[in-house]
């Protein structure tokens, strides 16, 4: 008898799984998913970069009442990073009124790219995703705002060259890569490796696997062969290890560029004062020094409205980036409600808002975020904005602006995206838009 | 009382062979086939058209459970004949789906190789070129990964010759991280494209489309279709019904009793005269083959883009042989079983956790689910093989011998 109501508990419970599902959208608010990663090896970057978009979002609600009138409501799925999990978030989430997402892993927005048309369903990528999709002729659902790892990767040579005294300098010079081996830590190669063919500097790769607590190799390599630049593509705790493992060998940590998802306070606290001098890329700036992420902490926190325990997290560099995501939707929101007239915006509304996103210098200063970013404007064609990148530098207790706005080669770098996204629309039977 | 045997007669040696004796077991099997193949996809269908269901609750309900769930129950199959059947412990088997799902990828696409060269301004061009003409049925694609699939695994069977036991599961681990590496630095195996992710070409059965879209003229205006959920269900549902077919006829014959006296007693069964070799590399073969048919379906109709180091790494293996192990060993029903408990387990209690802690008055973020979900899963396991150290499948049998009596205890 038991064993039968077990049985048939079980033929219930998962009965009501599917039954839990629907959920129809509340006529004045705007729904949201996120998808985070609270928990696993990816989750001391994952939080606060979660606590970003919320935290905004409930500023918005508190402070304005929403956006036009419109409350914002959201909803977390927890992914821990892994694509079949965020998968079934957004499979579950799609329908509840979902019209942009932030998958915040390349890997889940490599398998959400086929659906976005179909579901109507823009997938905002912000610093990271698939770099050819921000070719908006052939991927109208993807954006890549405002800069990618393609246009990273060249301006860290660029960079590099300045420091070196030249781009005719780089001619010999060793440069290594160290990357999470997967789809995201693979994303800069060709650039590096088609600039290496142009500018004759010696790149080596190595790769670390998922987690990336395992470097013991690939430093001892570094050793070896005595790169006179490391650059970092790492993610979680694959960071904090490298760095320490850098300190460990004594390599110069000024010559060493972690990309802007390797350069945040978790990654370099543990490591402590011998991280001193490490440089990453990021796309705006580090801080609470502007008045909006001080009226968030009043507004939200100071309130006790905040999340519990969030709010060392304001102002920290992934904390920033949450928020500049959270900020690019809302700011398309407002532009769709304009356009089309509508209180609570659609899938193609939204997408038309992003496709149409402009923010100037002007809007960012009435955002409070006066010389926070660099103006942001989208194409039809352009879905990344031609976001410019800077390098910060960690001192020890923050992280601190050192380069000017460094522009991206565009030419090398778009004529990559446009053939890389043509093979693509020829392999799937997409016809390009006309733009 | 209803279920038994009395009354009923076999006047055939035909009859007394077949796979279901009792009249009850044989209706309850057709009931459940035509609860998966018609009840469901209309049952749904006249749902979403009634207004009960929102559209994109079937999509999730399809393309997130039931396709999982086949992928798994097929995965689950291939290792229980390995596992179960033949006493073969295996920590490959994601590698072997791996395989599978690279090989349906390569045969989609013409299995292309590279050519460069350089221009006269120095320029790296390069070019892909097909050996083949890409192949643009699902079914066949899956059918081919099987069988490429099979031949990996009997050369990574080999060892099974001379090892047995947990070093024979370590030999199948070095399977598992050898083919996850080509996974992720073959470049070959991915077309070369820079993120190593592969994803599955537009393909059409019968002029339905499965992946991918398809524009089409119709009336003058340009429309575009997308696969349905339906046909991804019914594919999959139709392979896994068919080889679970076969793979409960392969274990209650010839070969099946070969593969059970090997896994008993290995010197006993060469006694008897059977080849230990042959019947071991069988053995592994089989079970890659429905491996390498899971991986390719999980590539084709479940993720449809995955990148290979990710989507079959070490802790897939592991969820396949808990699978195996919970569902019971040497059972194809409990194959089933299995699959069905790690794969909604899981999403049940995502689903049902907030709600719950809402009906207290307690708040659930998304974190703590996870970190719930983790303890009541594993706690679950406990019990189960505490409870029942045999598996899903001999509670069920139990569960049937009870059924006999019921409801009179004499």
């Amino acid at each position: 008898m038991r064993l039968k109501g077990l049985t048939l508990g079980l033929a219930a419970a998962v009965a009501a799984t599917g039954i839990a599902a629907p959920a129809v959208q509340a006529a004045d608010t705007q729904y949201f998913p996120l998808f985070t990663y609270r928990t696993g090896p990816y989750a001391p970057n994952g939080i606060p970069s979660a606590n970003g978009i919320a935290d905004y979002f409930n500023y918005v609600n508190l402070k304005h009442g929403g956006v036009g009138g419109v409350k914002l409501v959201w909803e977390e799925c927890e992914t821990g990073y892994n694509t079949k999990k965020g998968v079934e978030c957004y499979e579950r989430l799609k329908g509840k009124g979902t019209t942009v997402v932030f998958p915040y892993s390349t890997g889940i927005t490599y398998k959400l790219i086929p659906n976005a048309d179909k579901d109507k369903v823009s997938i905002l990528t912000v610093g990271y995703g698939r770099t050819d999709a921000s070719d908006g002729r052939v991927f109208p659902w993807t954006f890549t705002t405002p800069t990618t790892y393609w246009s990273q990767a060249s301006a860290f040579i660029k960079y590099i060259g300045a420091q070196e005294g030249g781009m005719g300098k780089l001619k010999g010079k060793k440069i290594a890569l160290i990357y999470h081996n997967s789809a995201y830590g693979k994303e800069p190669i060709r650039t590096l490796e088609l600039l290496a063919r142009k500018l004759g500097y010696k790149l080596t790769l190595l790769a670390v696997n998922h987690p990336g607590q395992e470097q013991k190799a690939t430093w001892l390599q570094i050793r070896r062969e005595r790169p006179d630049w490391v650059l970092l593509w790492g993610w979680g705790v694959m960071n904090q290890v490298a760095i320490k493992e850098a300190t460990n060998i004594g390599f110069k940590m000024d010559r060493m560029i972690g990309v802007w998802w390797s350069g945040a306070e978790q990654d370099v606290v543990p490591t402590g004062d011998a991280a001193k001098g490490y440089k990453a890329g990021t796309f705006h700036a580090a801080g609470s020094d502007f008045p909006l992420i001080k009226d968030i902490k009043k507004v939200v926190y100071d309130a006790g409205k905040g999340i519990p325990g969030g709010d060392k997290y304001v102002g920290q560099v992934l904390w920033n980036r949450g928020m500049v995501n959270a900020i690019f939707a809302t700011e398309a929101m407002r532009a769709a409600q304009k356009k089309f007239g509508v209180k609570v915006v659609n899938g193609e509304q939204m997408r038309w808002g992003l496709e149409n996103l402009n923010i100037t210098a002007e809007r960012w200063a009435e955002l409070g975020l006066k010389g926070f970013m660099q103006p942001v404007k989208n194409t039809c064609a352009d879905h990344e904005g031609n976001g410019p990148v800077l390098i910060q530098q960690w001192d020890g207790k923050k992280w601190n602006i050192v380069s000017d706005f460094i522009s991206p080669m565009r030419e090398v770098v778009r004529p990559l995206i446009e053939k890389s996204a043509a093979a693509y629309a020829k392999k799937n039977n997409i016809t390009p838009r006309k733009c | 009382m209803f279920y038994r045997e009395a009354g009923q007669f076999y006047t055939s040696y035909a009859k007394d062979q077949g796979i279901f004796q009792l009249k009850q077991d044989k209706f309850g099997l057709w009931g459940i086939l035509f609860i998966a193949f018609v009840v469901v996809p209309v049952g749904l269908y006249l749902m979403v058209q009634g207004g009960l269901m929102a559209a994109s609750t079937k999509d999730y309900l399809y393309n997130s459970i039931f396709l999982l769930l086949l992928v798994n129950s097929m995965a689950a199959l291939g290792l229980n004949i390995l596992t179960g059947y033949c006493g073969q412990i295996s920590l490959g088997t994601a590698a072997f789906m791996g395989v599978g799902a690279f090989t349906a990828y390569k045969f989609s696409t013409g299995l292309n190789y590279r050519i460069q060269k350089e221009d006269e301004a120095g320029e790296l061009i390069s070019q892909l070129v097909p050996m083949l003409p890409p192949i643009d049925n699902p079914i066949l694609l899956v059918l081919i990964a099987g069988l490429v699939t099979a031949v990996v695994g009997v050369i990574f069977g080999l060892p099974s010759l001379r090892i047995k036991g947990f070093y024979l599961a370590v030999a199948t681990l070095a399977a598992q991280f050898f083919l996850v590496w080509c996974f992720s630095r073959v470049e070959w195996l991915y077309d070369y494209v820079s993120s190593s992710t592969i994803q599955i070409p537009p393909l059409k059965l019968f002029g339905l489309v499965v992946t991918g879209s398809e524009t089409v003229m119709r009336d003058g205006q340009e429309v575009t279709i997308y696969p349905a959920a339906e046909t991804k269900y019914l594919i999959c549902l139709s392979l896994v019904v068919f080889f679970a077919f076969v793979a409960k006829n392969m274990v209650r014959g010839r070969i099946g009793r070969a593969w059970m006296a090997i896994r008993d007693m290995d010197i006993a069964a060469q006694l008897i005269g059977i080849r230990p070799l042959a019947t071991k590399l069988l053995a592994f073969a089989v079970s890659s083959f429905f491996c390498g048919m899971a991986g390719a379906m999980s590539l084709i109709f479940y993720l449809g883009a995955l990148e290979g180091a990710e989507a079959f790494n070490i802790n897939e293996s592991f969820a396949v042989l808990f699978m195996v192990i919970i569902g019971g060993l040497g059972s194809i029903t409990g194959s089933f079983l299995g699959a069905a408990f790690i794969t909604l387990i899981p999403i049940f209690l995502v689903v049902s956790l907030p709600w719950l802690g809402g009906q207290f008055g307690i708040p659930v973020d998304a974190a703590m689910v996870e970190h719930i979900q983790f303890m009541i899963f594993g706690a679950l396991i406990i019990i189960f093989l505490i409870m029942e150290p045999l598996g899903l499948a001999r509670l069920w049998q139990i569960g049937k011998e009870r059924l006999r009596q019921w409801p009179f205890p004499y």
